[in-house]
């Protein structure tokens, strides 16, 4: 087995066991707010073409975006803006199978039904459910395989889930991170798949031990796959008083990670650091930008690493651009005043956004700065990553120069890289410390009207990480530790070299300067 | 003893009568056929009888009781009850549909399996090969033995019965008609039967009542009929056993039709 396939598995048992959490709950809910509302549907024909017409519009919807407008619009930065969206997806197939099962039962067999002298509820409970329970199940079915594929996407609102191998894998270039996550999710949707459909012969041949049999075989893989999650409930920050300082002290410690990989890199090297001071690391992967904040303002992530440029465009909607130190100065007093987030303090490199193109394109046409860019713009095209077009800095951008591009296209920031390599666009919004810039051979050019805001690195700690003093020993001696070139080195280690984020980390960690030295 | 009086079905308004004024009185014990063709509202007079279905206009009185005042479930649950497409639960064993009656009047399981096995002897259905088997193991016949079993389960004294024998070839429809009588006289019970089929009603019915158009058109016992239909419908209709006999007859002579 190869050492990285090592590494991805030592991860599964606890994604795994998300990943059925977050099935297994919205299936639930599911199908308690099905039964109800095919009852509904049943009595009450006249609704009937409504709610199923409202829940196949819910279908309809992207699921990735479905997920991002729960975060959005409930405010919900966690596990429960997934279980809203997915429970919210399983609802089609399962109510739609209720109500077509129901209404399929034999005319005759009801009529006989009230005959005999069944009340209503006798009805449903020993003729119309029992009848129906083969296409009830078979609604089920759908929905807990369509389920298992779309928790994957629940890793960007903060949730874990398999998805968390497929989302960072990508970024990194880590094929098999990527298929350990695909396999792991197929694998499971195809037990559960053939283990629910056992119970849906079972309720066809009316037979009870094949239906014991599904049930059993379910039990064991919810058993199975919760029981990480049950030796591991201790869930967020747990503050233990130590008896001789009377300090507030963390136990376990949450680091964020955003979506590229000097954020997976960095959140190790966190890990690392504060492993070896004795703390219980989890780390939260492939988090949008703006989940990442919540959660450290909600002191569900305790540590993670952003850049003053983004704090300063996006939660502080500043437009205007000021010089490194005013900006790093105002954003730390304002972080510490709205949302009780400390500014440790910046890690010693920027990691801006600067426009690339080819260096030989460059030179061929004399560009050095972005201002040279304006008689060519017409003829050029950029690309970007999913985030940037829509981010304040595209619009100050856009003020500051007064010319845009013939066509902007989005791509995954791994991809972007390439497409501009083989000119598939003109020019890309690179990242200033990205290690591809010199592979790719690729000449960034100078803002001089400096519609960017500076981005230095800085390491943003919650409330309860603030108040632990041997957290805030342990990192501070990462500040101003990391330049540019020694960050760039690292991130080539993933994106070039194929090593994975940990490795990188290690390697960061040998090459900083000691405690003591 | 039944008793309807000037009962009356329409649909949601419409400008026809299913049923219409129709007014009857049957005796404790007697088996009384009521004769139509299709739409004829046969199957809706005996639907309001147990409230299935429920009447515009009229009132029906099951054992000097008017219907209307009694819960429909219970009603249901004294009166036993047979119809055309049999119904039975495929779901459930043959014994689980025979007892699903005194099973709903909370009898106990013992009393519940006696009367089960008891049940299924009568209608030549022996339990020991029977009782365990689902509905789709049996032959048509054999199902409409089960719905029989299952009607008179809770001991009713009256049964109500639609078209029970009409989905059946000749020869188990002759051997369940038989057996219809006999299960009649043995228990003494008040049997209401719709049919539309002539020669069943003269051979089953104490009396026939002929029903057209929602209107019940004459009471009275098969030899009348026969004999004096004085209704032209009628008199068409109580023709066509003869003519059908006649023609068979020609038939078995090679006289051609």
């Amino acid at each position: 087995m190869s050492d990285n396939l090592r590494q991805q598995l030592v991860e599964l048992p606890n994604l795994l066991g998300h990943h059925i959490q977050l099935t297994l709950i919205a299936l639930v809910a599911a199908i308690a707010i099905s039964f109800p509302a095919a009852l509904l549907c049943l009595r009450v024909p006249r609704v009937r073409g409504t709610v199923l017409a409202v829940v196949s519009v819910i279908q309809t919807v992207p699921s990735l975006a479905l997920l991002a407008l729960m975060a959005v619009a409930f405010g919900l930065f966690d596990q429960r803006a997934a279980l809203i969206a997915l429970t919210a997806y399983a609802i089609l197939p399962i109510l739609r199978n209720m109500v077509t099962g129901i209404l399929g039962v034999d005319a005759s067999v009801i009529e006989a039904a009230r005959g005999v002298g069944m009340t209503p509820w006798q009805i449903l409970r020993q003729v119309e459910l029992p009848l129906a329970a083969p296409v009830i199940i078979a609604g089920i079915r759908t929905a807990t395989v369509w389920v298992v594929g779309i928790a994957t996407l629940s890793t960007p609102v903060g949730a874990d889930s398999l998805g968390n191998y497929i989302f960072s894998g990508l970024q990194t270039t880590n094929t098999t991170r990527v298929v350990t996550g695909v396999v792991a999710a197929i694998v499971l949707a195809l037990i559960l798949d053939q283990l629910i459909r056992l119970l849906e012969h079972a309720s066809e041949r009316r037979s009870l031990r094949l239906g014991l049999t599904g049930v059993g075989g379910l039990l064991v893989v919810l058993i199975a796959g919760l029981a990480p999650l049950a030796i591991d409930l201790r869930d967020g920050p747990v503050r233990t008083q130590v008896a001789q300082t009377d300090q507030p002290r963390l136990e376990r410690v949450t680091i964020g990670a955003k979506t590229f990989t000097e954020q997976f890199i960095l959140a190790r090297l966190l890990g690392q650091t504060l492993a070896d001071a004795g703390y219980d690391i989890e780390l939260k992967e492939s988090l949008g930008s703006i989940i990442a904040f919540e959660q450290l303002a909600q002191d569900e992530l305790q540590i993670y690493v952003d850049y003053t440029g983004t704090i300063w465009a996006n939660q502080m909607d500043r437009t205007d651009s000021r010089d490194p130190t005013t900006v790093l100065f105002e954003m730390t007093a304002w972080l510490a005043r709205t949302h009780g987030i400390t500014c440790l303090g910046p890690l010693g490199f920027e990691n801006a956004y600067a426009l690339a193109m080819r260096a030989a394109d460059a030179e061929a046409l004399n560009l050095r700065t972005v201002s040279d860019l304006e008689p060519h713009a017409a003829g050029l095209t950029i690309g970007s990553d999913y985030e940037f077009f829509a981010r304040p800095e595209w619009q100050a951008f856009l003020a500051a120069y007064g010319f845009t591009f013939a066509e902007t296209s989005s791509f995954d920031s791994t991809l972007m890289y390439p497409a501009v390599a083989q000119g598939k666009v003109d020019v890309i919004t690179a990242f200033t410390t990205d290690a591809r810039i010199i592979e790719y051979d690729l000449a960034l050019l100078q803002d001089p009207r400096r519609a960017f805001p500076p981005y230095d690195a800085v390491l943003l700690l919650s409330d309860s990480a603030a108040q632990d003093p041997l957290l805030v020993d342990t990192l501070r001696p990462l500040i101003n530790a990391i330049n540019v070139s020694l960050m760039r080195a690292a991130n080539g280690r993933v994106d070039l070299e194929g090593r994975t984020p940990r490795d990188a980390a290690a390697w960061l960690r040998s090459r900083l300067p000691q405690p003591g030295e | 003893m039944i008793h309807l009086n000037t009962v009356s079905k329409r649909y949601d308004g419409a400008a026809t009568f299913a049923v219409r004024d129709v007014s009857l009185t049957v005796a404790d014990g007697e088996l009384l056929v009521l004769l139509g063709g299709s739409g004829s509202g046969k199957t809706t007079t005996l639907k309001m009888i147990n409230r299935l279905v429920e009447p515009t206009s009229g009132r029906i009185e099951v054992e000097g009781r008017d219907v209307a005042s009694l819960a429909p479930v219970e009603l249901r649950r004294r009166i036993g009850y047979v119809f055309q497409g049999i119904g039975l639960f495929p779901h459930m064993t043959v014994a689980q549909n025979v007892g699903i009656t005194p099973r709903l009047l909370g009898w106990s399981r013992g009393d519940i399996r006696g009367r089960v096995d008891e049940l299924l002897d009568m209608v030549g259905l022996p339990p020991g090969e029977f009782a365990r088997r689902a509905p789709h193991e049996l032959s048509g016949g054999q199902r409409q033995r089960v719905g029989f079993a299952r009607a008179l389960a809770a001991r009713p004294s009256l049964m109500l019965m639609d078209e029970p024998l009409g989905a059946l070839d000749p020869l188990t429809r002759d051997a369940l008609q038989d057996g219809l009588r006999q299960i009649h006289e043995q228990l003494k019970l008040t049997i209401i039967l719709v049919t539309h089929d002539m020669t069943e009603a003269l051979l089953l019915g104490d009396r026939i009542g002929v029903m057209n158009e929602g209107r019940l058109l004459r009471v009275d016992s098969p030899e009348r009929l026969l004999r004096d239909p004085r209704d032209d419908y009628v008199r068409r209709l109580m023709q066509t056993p003869k003519r059908h006999a006649d023609r068979v007859e020609a038939l078995a002579e090679g006289r051609g039709s």
